[in-house]
């Protein structure tokens, strides 16, 4: 019973197993619903789906599986339907809103929007129906429409239109991710180091039972709790050419977040100058000076570069590099700055380690770092750790 | 036996559900959502629309899962032989019973919450896998097996910040209290100020959710901070139209140090507040 469904379910890409199916299956069978869809997919999502982020796959699949509806190769990888709705309804203004009320209201603009992209299998440019590029539509990019919704385009063209998404490459790494980080965690906790610090609250027996047999009465040693004293300092690539390797540095992130007891992260683009940030989306606004980085954080941080480290050598070492602003200082100089301060450094590439050796900048990065480059796999990270925690 | 809300506790459709099954199935049920949106109330609603008494383990980063089962208290004992004490031929006299003990050893059964389980070690929710899936632990001092009469109502809440292992996962069922959309909140605010004016809750309603669609807030206002802030508004005695002051001096809403619990929260939502006044002006 119900088979088809959970095979859909897997073939999302959910991860559900099969305890939680027939969990599923002794639920109905107590006769917990009535006979209704809306109940079914209720009591399906508590027993089978244990992570809000996975509630929109889910949905999906569901959506397939009882109206035959076949999914869109690729649709997730086009525009992501649920971030699309989030950010957009919590940024428009008035004006946009009703903007959005000329074609019908928002939720009219983004069914329509799903079902152009049922209808249309193949690339489209032109036009004025089909979601691609140059058209009149109201979906696509470099468009005319006061209402369009761009998509996939990589610069403002036309001011006019409500939104522009490909904004997202700057959106803040989240930490809430799917499953699957579990296994970075646990390579990260070979960074963990424990000590004995503060107040002594934990009773001590070994040295009590010693102390007691020595002195011949009850003599109670108590001692201070065991705490990881790790402290970790993230500086993180963010936009450009990192696009590719932002779901992989989520990971990264998500995993590390819970891992130790201080942990700062601040991003930077391509690579390291004057100053960093705490919010991708007001980095201009409220930016930190590096060199307070410096003075804040003692040298017993360690710091963890993540970055693709691929650009043009001239953004490492030409003052004036920045492709964002005139930066009086090149970058290998505030790379070496912090390599001074902090003795534990290591920078993670989500490059593949093989074509490290094909770019220039790359080279030059991993010499800065003393060689202390590592790749985002399990087997790196395990390399990466060892070398902080020497 | 079926949970359908309090009166002092408004339930959506599909946390009802949820509840109902996890009663059903004696499955745990894991609670996430936004802080603030009644994740620990639902327990105490729950044990008191059954008629069930509540047991609550509040969980630390210092919590380990053995506490939640017994502790030897060693040092009680060995202080007992010191003194000569004859309790301490009996090792019963030292062993304390945890939360798990107490739900699986009541007479009736029991409503359990486990508070904020995100909070302990990592490993922590592997520790109690057993006795969450077949209710029952060994304990090896007095070489008992303790096992539950009656399978406890277990609700167990997370605010995501470790995630949680997925064995741990498999054996509970789950469930994501979304922010609840105006309709939900405005039944919510009935429930608790019945008496509160229509004009001044819509004007409020409106600042609020307009607050919390403010980007780049650190902690968007929450249901329960609404209802604070109502309460305050309602002592201060505000009228609806100071909640709309066109006035300069006013333009932020007045106790908003009730919504907004940061100072860089407050700081950013005033410059915004500043600049939006100000174009419209």
């Amino acid at each position: 019973m119900l088979i088809e469904f959970f095979y859909k379910l897997k073939s999302h890409k959910l991860p559900v197993s099969i305890k939680e199916y027939l969990t599923l299956l002794e639920a109905l069978e107590k006769g917990v619903i009535g006979p209704s869809v809306d109940d079914f997919y209720y009591l399906s999502r508590a027993a089978l789906i244990k992570d809000e982020t996975n509630f929109d796959k889910f949905d999906r699949a569901f959506a397939e599986f009882w109206q035959g509806v076949e999914s869109v190769p690729g649709i997730e990888s086009q525009i992501p339907l649920e971030w699309l709705l989030k950010q957009v309804e919590l940024t428009l203004s008035e004006e946009e809103k009703q903007q959005i009320q000329a074609l019908g209201g928002w939720e009219k603009l983004m069914e329509t929007l799903k079902q152009r992209l049922e209808e249309q299998k193949e690339r489209h440019q032109g036009g004025s129906k089909w979601i691609g590029t140059a058209g009149t539509s109201p979906f696509g990019a470099y468009g005319y429409n006061p209402e369009g919704i761009r998509i996939g385009q990589d610069r403002s063209r036309n001011r006019s239109a409500v939104k522009v998404w490909d904004q997202r490459e700057f959106r803040n790494l989240d930490d809430t991710l799917e499953l699957g980080t579990r296994n970075l965690k646990i390579a990260l906790r070979r960074l963990r180091r424990f000590a004995r610090e503060g107040a002594p609250e934990e009773f001590d027996l070994d040295t009590t039972i010693n102390s007691t047999a020595k002195k011949a009465y009850l003599d109670i040693h108590m001692r201070a709790e065991r705490r990881n004293t790790v402290k970790v300092l993230m500086l993180m690539d963010i936009g450009g050419t990192m696009d590719d390797h932002v779901k992989l540095a989520e990971e990264l992130f998500s995993a590390a977040k819970t891992e130790f007891k201080h942990l700062e992260f601040f991003y930077f683009h391509n690579c390291l100058y004057d100053f960093v940030w705490k919010d991708n989306r007001r980095r201009h606004a409220e930016r930190t000076r590096t060199i307070d980085l410096l003075h804040k954080y003692g040298n017993d941080y360690k710091v963890v570069f993540v970055g693709d480290a691929t650009m043009s050598p001239y953004e490492v070492l030409q003052p004036g590099g920045s492709i964002e602003y005139f930066n009086e200082e090149s970058g290998a100089v505030w790379i070496r700055r912090i390599t001074d301060v902090y003795p534990k450094c290591a920078w993670l590439n989500p490059e593949p380690e093989e074509i490290w050796n094909y770019r220039q900048s790359i080279q030059i990065m991993k010499e800065l770092m003393g060689g202390r480059m590592y790749p985002t796999t399990l087997q790196g990270l395990e390399r990466a750790m060892r070398a902080l925690a020497k | 036996m079926r949970f359908t809300g309090t009166a002092d506790y408004v339930a959506t459709e599909d946390l009802m559900l949820a509840v109902n099954a996890a009663i059903a199935l004696q499955r745990p049920l894991l609670i996430k959502g936004e802080p603030g949106t009644g994740k620990t109330m639902l327990a105490v609603e729950v044990a008191q629309a059954l008629g069930m008494p509540l047991l609550e383990w509040h969980i630390k980063s210092t919590t380990k899962a053995q506490q939640g089962l017994y502790e030897y208290d060693a040092v009680s004992r060995l202080r007992d032989s010191q003194l000569g004490d004859p309790r301490v031929h009996d090792i019963h006299h030292y062993i304390l019973k945890g939360m798990l003990w107490q739900a699986f050893t009541a007479d009736t059964q029991v409503v359990l919450l486990i508070d904020e389980v995100d909070k302990a070690d990592i490993e922590f929710p592997n520790d109690l896998l057993r006795e969450l899936d077949r209710m029952e632990f060994y304990v090896y001092e007095t070489r008992e097996l303790v096992k539950a009469k009656h399978r406890p109502i277990v609700f167990i809440t997370s605010n995501n910040e470790k995630e949680l292992p997925d064995a741990f996962l498999r054996r509970c069922f789950f469930h994501y209290i979304r922010f609840p959309d105006k309709e939900t909140m405005q039944k919510i605010i009935d429930v608790h100020f019945p008496n509160l004016k229509k004009s001044l809750l819509r004007e409020a309603m409106e600042v609020f959710f307009e607050m919390r669609e403010v980007p780049g807030l650190k902690k968007k206002p929450s249901t329960s901070e609404l209802l604070d802030w109502l309460k305050l508004l309602l002592a201060e005695d505000i009228s609806p139209e100071a909640l709309r002051s066109k006035d300069r001096k006013t333009i932020i809403p007045p106790l908003h140090g009730a919504l907004l619990k940061n100072e860089q929260d407050v700081h950013l939502f005033e410059r915004l507040v500043f600049m939006t006044r100000a174009k419209g002006a």
